[in-house]
């Protein structure tokens, strides 16, 4: 009874989407406040039904109904009830349902928090969210439906959650990146209205920038959650292989990034604009692209989710529908939205435009790179396979970052319009003299080694961070004291500085990391021990442990720091009841200047076993600098001028190109 | 030079570097980065020749993975039913390596005629079989009889 509930729930979601999608923007059309006024409430409507389904589906789950053909597939009895509930979307049917409810529940946010704008504005963007969320609850319903029934031969047991997914990262992980992917469809739907009605101004950018760094943020994290979760649980002790999974997560991102930048020129200077929709449509379009290739497995990846072409056909089907036709209203309406300012080569707008230019083109290679063995397969047949690996990703991908990180520096004291070569030398000078002496003189005093690699970034990270003191100094300098200056700077000015600051920690933990990991995979019998750096590891046997619903093979594992016992560390095997699968659960010290990684391997004879062992320095960097960049993020949007009143908003539309207000003005008028 | 002159060779002089630096860049790491893949019959075919390294797929054969001594090295056989290709790794394998199931490896052959890998990887699906698996069966057993060895195997 209850899964039927549930998928009543997603017809009717499905039949007041399809409302969403007509009635709103056919009221723009006729003028029919009525028709406008209805996207609210079906966006209210869609998301409680939205709601109910996954609740049904929870439901199914926690209740061992292995008759529902899903959960039989991926629960099991003796699984503890928290995976139970995280197994909702752990694979393609229920997390494609939860894809649903996010996008719903972006949609519901829209309506709640756009209240200041006008209402045909409204209306566009809550039928364009209408359309997409339409899109794949038919997807969902009519290929991949979560609640369809097995009542014939339901199964007494069900088979089993992929013990990979068996762990608190991954539980998260997917609702943060959802959040994430779908959030930019919000950007997406406010840049097709912008091409609709052809009002594209500082006040569009200025209702757009929040919902994009909202997005991103959760994107960023959803992203990070990943990366974590295969750091630990995969077992290799690596936290990035460039798979083409990981690579369509990156993408979107990117874009986002650009994104966000690319806002900020349309807001304060009223340029920019139809790159800065083309980086929105982009955005989704790179999201939904991600969507097609983990679900229709046109790739092979370490984790694409099970395989079936046809739900691969039917999801390209709809990515070609909403890529093709936002690009082609793109084709159409772009000449409308032309920006009109101008700028010098030295301003703020070409930094940024830089910046732009970087992120687009790693993209582009990273797209290039994903989609080659596709593309070399369809020329040269499927005899000819070729993969690509690392070594390409990383050649393209460090010399245009550490190219980012030089112009990050540069913009940060950048003017609008134009910046003279004397206000840039002047401010930069100490900076980068500073910043590439000590580049060179700490790496050197550190290590004792000569490695540009690392000198280049350490002198990179002091670049970021050096430049973004010395700005706050400077932006306070003239105040009546300092801490008034700080009080006035504003969230979105901190906002930015916390997320730099964040790429500058990202990029410490990344060069460390991969330039100072000890690793190790040796055979060690019991009481055998080995030297790594000032940490001694000795191996004390493997002894059988019962867990819920594995059996693992436990090994202990005595760690000692400079001869005095440091911890005991227990990496295991375990290997699950259910599906009969073995999984290597590695143990790691977690610290903020190292990590101590270990794994169980084999075993070879003699009581004795393969371990690996490392001593990975920073690596806590490359989450915390990426925590950091998204609360840098979530910080500019709780910004107080994203809350202006909607007469303010008027006569921002009246004057696109207008100056923008120092940040003391704007505080003054909340 | 007059300043709209000398702004506009300057815009289209670092478009032009860019553009030379970026495809520059891309050249190198597709030599880099690029694995060919290469089934065991087109090795023992001697489609390989120097040492670049390419990935191989195929089954462990049964019987054939030995842990050796005192190190981490272990050899397997892999094959597609057709030819068999020794291969060598030092490290920890992956959990979803065992005989008899589908592998793919990366690395390069040395000069006595062993497949010596930098990384193995296995599915973590136990009834997924890679594509690329998939396509060495396939080839081999058309080789042998003109028939699809994997036609069924998918649910």
């Amino acid at each position: 009874m209850i899964p039927e509930l549930g998928n009543f729930a997603l017809m009717l979601a499905l039949c007041l989407a399809l409302l969403q999608a007509v009635l709103p923007m056919a009221g723009t059309y006729t003028g029919s406040t009525v028709w406008m006024g209805l996207g609210r409430p079906l966006s209210a409507g869609i998301w409680v039904f939205m709601v109910l389904a996954f609740g049904c589906l929870a439901r199914s789950f926690l209740h061992d109904d292995f008759s529902v053909a899903y959960v039989a597939r991926n629960s099991n009895s003796e699984l503890p009830v928290y995976y139970k509930f995280a197994a909702v979307w752990g694979a393609h049917e229920g997390s494609l349902l939860l894809w649903v409810l996010i996008l719903s529940s972006w949609g519901y946010a829209v309506s709640l928090l756009s209240s200041k704008l006008p209402l045909d504005i409204v209306a566009r963007v809550l039928s364009v969210m209408g359309m997409i969320t339409a899109g794949f609850l038919a997807f969902m319903i009519f290929t991949s439906n979560p609640f369809d029934r097995m009542l014939l031969n339901t199964p007494s047991e069900g088979a089993d959650l992929n013990p990979l997914l068996q762990d608190f990262g991954l539980t998260v992980h997917p609702p943060f990146l959802y959040m994430g992917y779908v959030g930019f469809s919000v950007a997406f739907a406010f840049a097709i209205a912008a091409l609709l009605t052809g009002r594209l101004d500082a006040a569009w950018a200025r209702w757009t920038r929040p919902w994009t760094n909202a997005a991103w943020a959760f994107l960023t994290i959803g992203i990070t959650l990943g990366s974590w979760w295969s750091y630990y649980e995969l077992g290799w002790g690596g936290w990035w292989f460039w798979d083409p999974v990981e690579n369509v997560s990156f993408m979107p991102w990117l874009v986002g990034t650009a994104l966000i930048h690319s806002l900020a020129v349309t807001e304060k200077r009223g340029v920019f604009k139809s790159w800065t929709v083309l980086l929105a449509i982009s955005a989704f379009s790179l999201s939904m692209l991600g969507a097609f290739i983990v679900r229709s497995g046109v790739i092979t990846s370490v984790h694409a989710f099970a395989t079936d072409p046809q739900r691969g056909m039917v999801l390209l089907a709809l990515l070609l529908v909403i890529i093709g036709a936002s690009l082609c209203l793109y084709a159409i309406r772009a000449p409308v939205v032309k920006g009109s300012a101008g700028y010098a080569a030295n301003s703020r707008e070409v930094f940024l435009l830089i910046n732009n230019i970087l992120l687009v083109v790693s993209t582009a290679m990273i797209l290039l790179g994903t989609l080659f063995p596709l593309i070399h397969e369809a020329i040269y047949g499927e005899a000819n396979r070729v993969s690509v690996g690392p070594p390409y990703y990383n050649t393209i991908f460090i010399p245009l970052m550490a190219l980012l990180a030089f112009f990050l520096g540069v913009s940060t004291f950048s003017r609008w319009k134009k910046t003279s070569m004397e206000h840039l030398k002047s401010n930069l000078k100490l900076v980068l003299l500073a910043s590439v002496a000590l580049g060179i003189v700490v790496p050197l005093i550190v290590t004792g080694g000569f490695n540009p690699a690392i000198m280049l970034a350490v002198a990179l990270v002091l670049w970021i961070v050096f430049g973004l003191l010395k700005d706050i100094r400077d932006k306070t300098a003239n105040k009546a004291s300092r801490w008034a200056g700080l009080c006035g700077l504003g969230r979105s000015y901190y906002g930015m500085q916390l997320a730099h600051f964040g790429v500058a920690v990202l990029i410490t933990g990344i060069c460390l990391t991969s330039h100072y990991s000890v690793e190790q995979d040796v055979r060690l019998k019991p009481g055998e021990s080995i030297s790594i750096g000032d940490y001694s590891f000795e191996f004390g046997g493997v002894v059988e442990r019962k867990g819920p619903n594995y059996d693992a093979q436990s090994a202990t594992i005595n760690v000692s720091k400079n001869g005095k016992p440091y911890r005991v560390m227990n990496p295991e095997k375990r290997k699950y009841h259910a599906s009969g699968s073995v999984q290597t659960e590695a143990a790691i010290d977690t610290g903020f200047f190292r990590d101590l990684f270990t794994a169980l391997g084999d075993p070879r004879g003699e009581d004795a076993w393969v371990v690996r062992l490392h001593v990975k320095p920073f690596v806590f960097w490359i989450w915390m600098g990426a925590f950091l960049m998204a609360s840098g993020g979530v910080l500019a949007l709780l910004d107080r001028r994203y809350r202006y009143k909607p007469v303010l908003l008027a006569e921002a539309a009246v004057q696109p190109g207008s100056e923008p207000q120092p940040v003391a003005a704007k505080a003054v008028n909340t | 030079m007059n300043q709209v002159r000398k702004q506009k060779f300057l815009i289209v002089g670092s478009i032009l570097a860019g553009s030379i630096v970026t495809v520059g860049l891309l050249l190198v790491a597709f030599d880099k980065g690029l694995n060919a893949f290469i089934t065991p019959t087109e090795i023992a075919e001697g489609k390989v020749n120097g040492s670049h390294n390419f990935r191989i797929g195929g089954m462990v054969k049964k019987g054939s993975l030995v842990r050796k001594g005192t190190g981490t090295q272990i050899e397997f056989i892999a094959t597609d039913f057709n030819e068999d290709i020794p291969v060598v790794y030092t490290g920890v394998l992956p959990d979803l390596f065992r005989e008899g199931q589908g592998v793919t490896a990366d690395g390069h052959m040395d000069a006595s005629g062993v497949f010596q890998a930098d990384t193995v990887l296995a599915k973590h699906d136990e009834n997924y079989m890679s594509k690329e698996v998939k396509a060495a069966m396939d080839a081999a057993e058309k080789k042998k009889t003109g028939k699809l060895a994997t036609e069924g195997a998918h649910p």
